[in-house]
């Protein structure tokens, strides 16, 4: 009897959990607002996609839960695992055709009915349902069969055209601008989404880049490393180069629209970088990180804006101030947590951020600071008569402080300064046993971390052309959080994905942009449960995060240079 | 001796010791100039500072339930259960829809008082049940994890539940029905207090008894202390330790959904934001009793809520700033901050804020 209950133990209980999560995903109103957008045209579209792919993985998981495959155990719970989730959403369907469940779950309309059945009524639509789930649990079964090599080729094929689906925003105009290339855009583009054949094309092409790579990729590694010390950093050099060049021309190829998302990115990747610094660095979570934002938006402000009345400096002559302003308010914010440590720290730095936020709102400070209507006509930043007003030119403005900021980040990564940070973030107690001086130390992450917020800021006041109290909110600070966080705290090349996951991909995909915070939570909570090291780690990091598994092992393994 | 204890701590001041103080000082200073300004000045009456005093009692024991979940979580997890707040928010939503329906069937007017319990009842059902399984899914696995990791997690798991019930129930904010009865009010010993705000404070003394004597005088209460004094000699004295601290969430949740109906009662209204600010404020009101000390989080959460309620107009209109009650919520906030600077283990003083500070 027992052998029995485990046999599909696994697939039961997945597919439970899974179901939950897909009604709640229905609930919420993601899978009708994706639907607007279709991945191949006419075909299928985000919103049915998601559903997919949430079946067959919660049909994977079941499989890889059960057992290894030499059985065929795991394979049933597949099945079974997908097809209870099915039965949720039909069970889901069954009760709101029968009560108006929309009186309390605003989402529980008709046309989501309608889309999960197909738009078949009555019965056969509940028996679609069902059928789609055991479907998405044969396919997952299929999937874990297959050797290792056909399955990634398989996921990673489909997973490519889909996001070209996805990113049809930033690479229809891309492709379509560029004279030679534009027929491309034709055979694979039409209307809402991909043709057929495009993204039968791509599926293909992926498949064959991954096979051709895993049979040569070896080759090419051994062929790179035999090359000599000098050809290497050859290559290594106009890469650099062609990077570079690419950078420098993004916003020319990209269009307007495109240019500012890139502005708001990288805004996001000098906040970042930041934060990136007391977080990441210093291991000092600073959920009032907006306040030195705010501080360098409205010093800014205040310098520079007529409206406001005081001064009427450049945008070039208030910029100093308010950096320096805002590092002087890092050293004055840091001062209070110096003996704080962990969630205390987070609570004491939320409450001052709330602090500031309250008082630029505020009657109080209104005189000098405009209160709830904020402060506007400040002017755009201009070198030698040269404006910097639309996106395009922004984006140079933007990306000549990210620079800056990526090069000082990497220089204090590899200084005393750096090291004694990253001391301190894995004890600070041996850290000061060591001779580090704590106090120092720690008022420096604060005061950089706060200078390069400043710069953001008074780079966004200009952009923006005025400053207004309510976009200086905590929520701004949980934004970057997260994406150092999933990008990978302590990593400069983990702020620049994440900043372009997180913040470039809601702007792309506005659908998307009201389930922001949603996704946002839950990839936090998955990545620190699944992989707290980010996306792109930082190598020590990492180190810190796994030690536990590396001591219990035995030796630790040889760390490659970072 | 004397003199070498005076010398020891003389070395040991540091220039931040100083400039902390005299950070503090000034803010003293300024409360006290601008309350002896108010009080001069006769702007408000003896009937002003009661009705303030009382709704800063209804408020504050509002907040002392939320805090003793925080203060619990603390005590057997050593985190802040960030997401509390939302804990605290789901209940009264969801009742919200109970009550709704009872106030158009009329059932609302002429059962008030099964009404309210079946409202309860939900509300504290909902958020037993957040609170469950938010421990089982985000805090269960990282038990043993840096500090940091967990502390990320909840801020995930606050926003993912914001926006989730945002979802599921739309981003409007929802009147709560007014029940009749509650409505005017009462002259006790010639003092008038609103009905809602006594029955608010009464519930909440109710609830906070019935809490204590849970804690202090059950079984399972003293095996969450002994949990939160040292989990691995429990788990050696064979507590069940798990089974404690999911326990341990369950009851932080019954008393936030509790927490919830009272508070939408007395703002009448309920939206998917509301957790946050109350949750913060929650958290401060926990820290300034003494976090884990349970009776500490009530008193705490009393004194916070005057605070608040008394502040702007007894220190921030006698310094001459307009619209005082607009800083209402940077008064909680400066109070967070300057307790976990000058006593960050709070008035009643536990050893556990000791060690973590």
């Amino acid at each position: 009897m027992t052998q029995t209950r485990s046999l599909w133990e696994h697939g039961v209980k997945t597919g439970i959990i899974g179901g939950v999560a897909v009604l709640v995903i229905a609930l919420v109103g993601m899978v009708e607002s994706f639907h607007r957008r279709d991945i191949i045209a006419e075909v299928i579209t985000m919103g049915q996609v998601l559903l997919l792919i949430g079946g067959v993985f919660i049909g994977y998981i079941a499989a890889k839960r059960t057992g290894s495959d030499e059985s065929l155990a795991p394979g049933l719970n597949a099945v079974i695992g997908s097809s209870v989730t099915g039965g949720f959403l039909a069970f889901l369907v069954i009760v709101g055709r029968l009560i108006n469940l929309r009186a309390v779950l605003v989402n529980a309309s008709p046309m989501l009915y309608k889309l999960l059945t197909l738009g078949h009524k009555g019965v056969a639509g509940i028996f679609i349902i069902l059928l789609i789930g055991m479907g998405c649990g044969v396919f997952a079964a299929a999937l874990f069969y297959l050797p290792r090599l056909t399955r990634r080729v398989i996921i990673l094929s489909l997973s490519s055209m889909i996001i070209a689906g996805v990113l049809q925003d930033l690479i229809r105009p891309v492709i379509a601008a560029w004279g030679p290339v534009a027929v491309v855009s034709e055979w694979l583009f039409t209307g809402n989404g991909l043709t057929v054949s495009g993204s039968i094309s791509i599926v293909i092409l992926i498949a064959v880049v991954m096979t051709a790579w895993a049979l040569k990729g070896q080759d090419i590694k051994s062929g790179y490393g035999n090359l000599s010390g000098g050809s290497q950093r050859g290559i290594k050099i106009s890469a650099f180069f062609m990077l570079a060049v690419v950078l420098l021309a993004l916003p020319h190829i990209l269009g307007l629209f495109l240019s500012e998302v890139l502005t708001i990115v990288g805004l996001y990747v000098l906040l970042g970088l930041g934060l990136n610094i007391v977080v990441g660095y210093a291991g000092m979570l600073d959920l009032g990180y907006v306040a030195f934002f705010a501080i360098g938006s409205y010093v800014t402000a205040v310098l520079t804006s007529p409206e406001l009345g005081f001064f009427s400096l450049t945008f070039w002559q208030a910029l100093p101030f308010a950096v320096v302003l805002g590092i002087f308010f890092g050293v004055l914010l840091g001062i209070p947590v110096l003996k704080m440590r962990g969630d205390y720290l987070a609570i004491a730095t939320l409450g001052f951020g709330e602090i500031i936020r309250i008082l630029v709102l505020s009657d109080f400070l209104r005189p000098w600071l405009g209160g709830a209507q904020g402060a506007g006509k400040i002017p755009k930043a201009a070198i030698m008569g040269y404006q910097f007003i639309t996106p395009q030119q922004i984006y140079y403005l933007i990306l000549a402080g990210c620079i800056l900021v990526v090069f000082i980040s990497l220089r204090l990564k590899g200084s005393r300064l750096g090291r004694a940070w990253m001391a301190m973030r894995e004890d600070e107690d041996v850290a000061q046993a060591m001779g580090i001086n704590l106090v120092a130390t720690k008022l420096l992450a604060f005061a950089t971390g706060a200078g390069f917020s400043a710069l953001s800021g008074a780079i966004f006041a200009s952009k923006l052309g005025s400053v207004y109290p309510h976009s200086f909110n905590v929520i701004i600070s949980i934004n970057i959080l997260c994406l150092i966080i999933v990008g990978g705290m302590g990593s400069i090349p983990g702020v620049i994905v994440g900043a372009a996951a997180l913040v470039g991909l809601p702007e792309l995909l506005r659908e998307f942009a009201e389930y922001r915070l949603l996704v946002y939570g839950a990839a936090l909570v998955a990545m620190m449960i699944l992989r707290p090291e980010g996306l792109w780690p930082e190598v020590r990091h990492k180190m810190e995060l796994h030690a536990e598994e590396e001591n219990n092992i035995g030796e630790p393994e040889p760390s490659t240079a970072t | 001796m004397e003199g070498i204890m005076f010398q020891r701590w003389k070395e040991s001041i540091t220039p931040t010791d100083i400039v902390m103080w005299l950070i503090g000082g000034t803010l003293l200073l300024m409360v006290i100039w601008g309350s002896v300004a108010t009080l001069v000045a006769g702007k408000y009456t003896g009937r002003h500072w009661i009705d303030f005093v009382i709704f800063g009692l209804a408020q504050g024991s509002i907040y002392a339930l939320i805090a003793t979940g925080y203060t619990m979580v603390y005590g057997v997890l050593r985190m802040i259960n960030f997401a509390h707040g939302e804990v605290f928010m789901s209940g009264p939503y969801t009742a919200y829809f109970v009550a709704a329906a009872m106030y158009r069937s009329d059932f609302l007017d002429k059962h008030p008082f099964t009404a309210l319990f079946v409202i309860f009842v939900v509300a504290m059902a909902i958020s037993t049940m957040i609170a469950y399984f938010l421990e089982k899914i985000a805090y269960r696995p990282l038990r043993g994890a840096p500090r940091l990791i967990p502390l990320i997690t909840a801020i995930g798991a606050s926003f993912f539940l914001q926006y989730m019930f945002r979802g599921l129930y739309g981003s409007g904010f929802q009147a709560y029905p007014v029940i009749k009865i509650f409505e005017g009010a009462w002259v006790i010993f010639g003092i008038r207090i609103l009905k809602f705000q006594l029955v608010v404070i009464v519930a909440a003394i109710l609830l906070m008894a019935a809490l204590y004597s849970f804690i202090m005088l059950t079984r399972a209460g003293k095996a969450i202390r002994a949990v939160s004094e040292d989990k691995e000699a429990s788990s050696l004295m064979g507590i069940n330790v798990d089974g404690m601290i999911s326990t341990t969430f369950i009851i932080g949740g019954m008393a936030a959904g509790a927490a919830g109906v009272l508070y939408a009662l007395m703002f009448k209204q309920v939206h998917f934001f509301m957790g946050f600010i109350p949750g913060i404020k929650a958290f401060t009101a926990a820290v300034l009793g003494g976090i884990g000390n349970i009776p500490g989080a009530m008193l705490g959460g009393i004194f916070l809520g005057l605070i608040e309620s008394v502040g702007p107009s007894l220190f921030l209109d006698g310094l001459g700033i307009p619209a005082p009650y607009q800083l209402k919520d940077a008064i909680a906030f400066t109070m967070l901050v300057l307790v976990l600077i000058f006593r960050p283990m709070g008035i009643m003083g536990e050893r556990l804020a000791a060690k973590k500070a």
